[in-house]
């Protein structure tokens, strides 16, 4: 069971960046029926998302937050010892992005660099790797940076992932500190690696039919480097999952959900976020939501929605709950003792 | 809360244990995560999307809950 506790690591600051560009779900008359689009737009409760032009990568993103980051907390590049990069949409399959990221952002030859790919729990999974780091000898600072741009791995056309998901990039800094404890709970269950799935790469090798738009399940259109997935598999999983999970890594620290001060969701969709909130007898005041606004974006999600929700509420000591699922399926959460986190507003790519 | 309750715009009273659920007008892909929803807080049952696809009325959906509770 990988149940991960640290002490005197934390999160230092924070900040996120999203593209200018906003996609209206009311406009999606051309997928669904004009009299479904209201009643869809409050279920998955997403209005509107970001989505990045063409020439702006994921990387672009968290370029930016991450610049942001530096300047609004004087950071010198010089101290960032460990740079990583969380995606599932990297800027090349050769090399890292984030060593790109590394003379891009003007960090020492002596930075250690690599690339994390994992679902939409990916920040969760990051994280856990930036406090590990964080707490050797020879590491300080790590820069942690999570985006993702699924606008470039989704078909407009297909009418269960297109409404949900929106572009994001963020940066989040880890490190030694004044911190109290923290823990991760983090789990795995291959056995449901269909439920959400490109099923083009290297088991399925990209030939020309690959990039072949084809009519798929209840109509819905998509190539095979696009991504699948079954929405109620998703569902039936996350709400069996998640709950336990979230009510276990509070168990663990013999804190209950009373202890919470913000519990932040991986924003799947509103309507199995509301389910969270519901079986877990949380006060929903503590459960902020982004989703409205940007959508899911992926593993970025979680950072964006502190980003968004809770600059200047992270003052002093905190207790937060970070939960995030999705592809793998790879599901966890973590009970943060947050002090003087400085959040960035959202910036605008 | 049973099945009929999720449905807003449709008479509770024509819902059967016969109905063809996929049939009703309001039947959406939402609303089967609301069939999925209700079925674990109800009865603690954990119901997939292949349970969903593969019934066809209402009485399926009950037999697969029934073969599970407890």
């Amino acid at each position: 069971m990988a149940n991960i506790t640290f002490n005197a690591v934390g999160i230092r600051a924070l900040s996120a960046c999203v593209p200018h560009d906003i996609v209206y779900n009311r406009d999606l008359g051309y997928l669904i029926p004009e009299e479904e689009i209201e009643k869809v737009i409050s279920n998955i409760g997403i209005a509107e998302r970001r989505i990045a032009p063409d020439d702006v990568t994921a990387s672009d993103l968290c370029y930016k937050a991450a610049v942001q980051l530096m300047a609004d907390n004087d950071i010198d590049p010089e101290s960032i010892d460990l740079l990583l990069f969380m995606s599932q949409t990297q800027d090349y399959r050769i090399p890292a992005t984030s060593c790109i990221l590394q003379h891009r952002l003007g960090l020492p030859k002596s930075t250690m660099c690599f690339d994390i790919s994992l679902g939409c729990s990916g920040y969760l999974y990051a994280l856990s790797t930036a406090f590990a780091y964080a707490s050797l000898p020879g590491i300080n600072r790590v820069l942690l940076l999570d985006g993702e741009t699924f606008s470039k791995i989704v078909n407009r056309r297909d009418k269960v992932d297109w409404p949900l998901y929106g572009d994001a990039g963020t940066a989040t800094l880890v490190e030694k500190g004044d911190f109290g404890q923290s823990s991760f709970l983090l789990n795995t269950d291959g056995s449901g690696e269909n439920t959400l799935k490109i099923h083009a790469g290297m088991r399925n090798p990209i030939t020309a039919q690959s990039c072949v738009e084809r009519e798929q399940e209840d109509g819905n259109i998509r190539s095979d480097l696009e991504v699948f997935m079954d929405g109620m598999d998703v569902f039936n999983f996350a709400i069996s999952k998640v709950p336990r999970c979230v009510k276990q890594v509070l168990a663990d620290a013999g804190k209950t959900v009373d202890d919470v001060d913000y519990l932040v969701f991986h924003q799947a969709n509103r309507f199995m976020m509301d389910f969270f909130v519901k079986k877990l007898k949380i006060d929903p005041e503590r459960v902020p939501y982004c989703i409205s606004k940007y959508g899911n974006t992926s593993s970025s999600s979680v950072p964006l929605t502190v980003a968004s929700e809770l600059v200047g509420k992270l003052d002093g000591t905190k207790n937060v709950v970070f939960s995030a699922f999705g592809a793998g399926l790879s599901w966890g959460a973590a009970l943060l003792s947050m002090h003087d986190c400085k959040v960035s507003p959202v910036i605008e790519y | 809360m049973n099945f009929a309750d999720l449905f807003e715009e449709t008479d509770c009273d024509s819902i059967k244990a016969n109905t063809c659920f996929k049939d009703l007008e309001e039947w959406s892909s939402l609303l089967a995560l609301s069939v999925i929803a209700m079925i674990d807080e109800e009865y603690d049952v954990e119901f997939r999307g292949d349970d969903i696809r593969g019934s066809k009325t209402v009485e399926d959906l009950y037999k697969i809950v029934k073969s599970r509770v407890g």
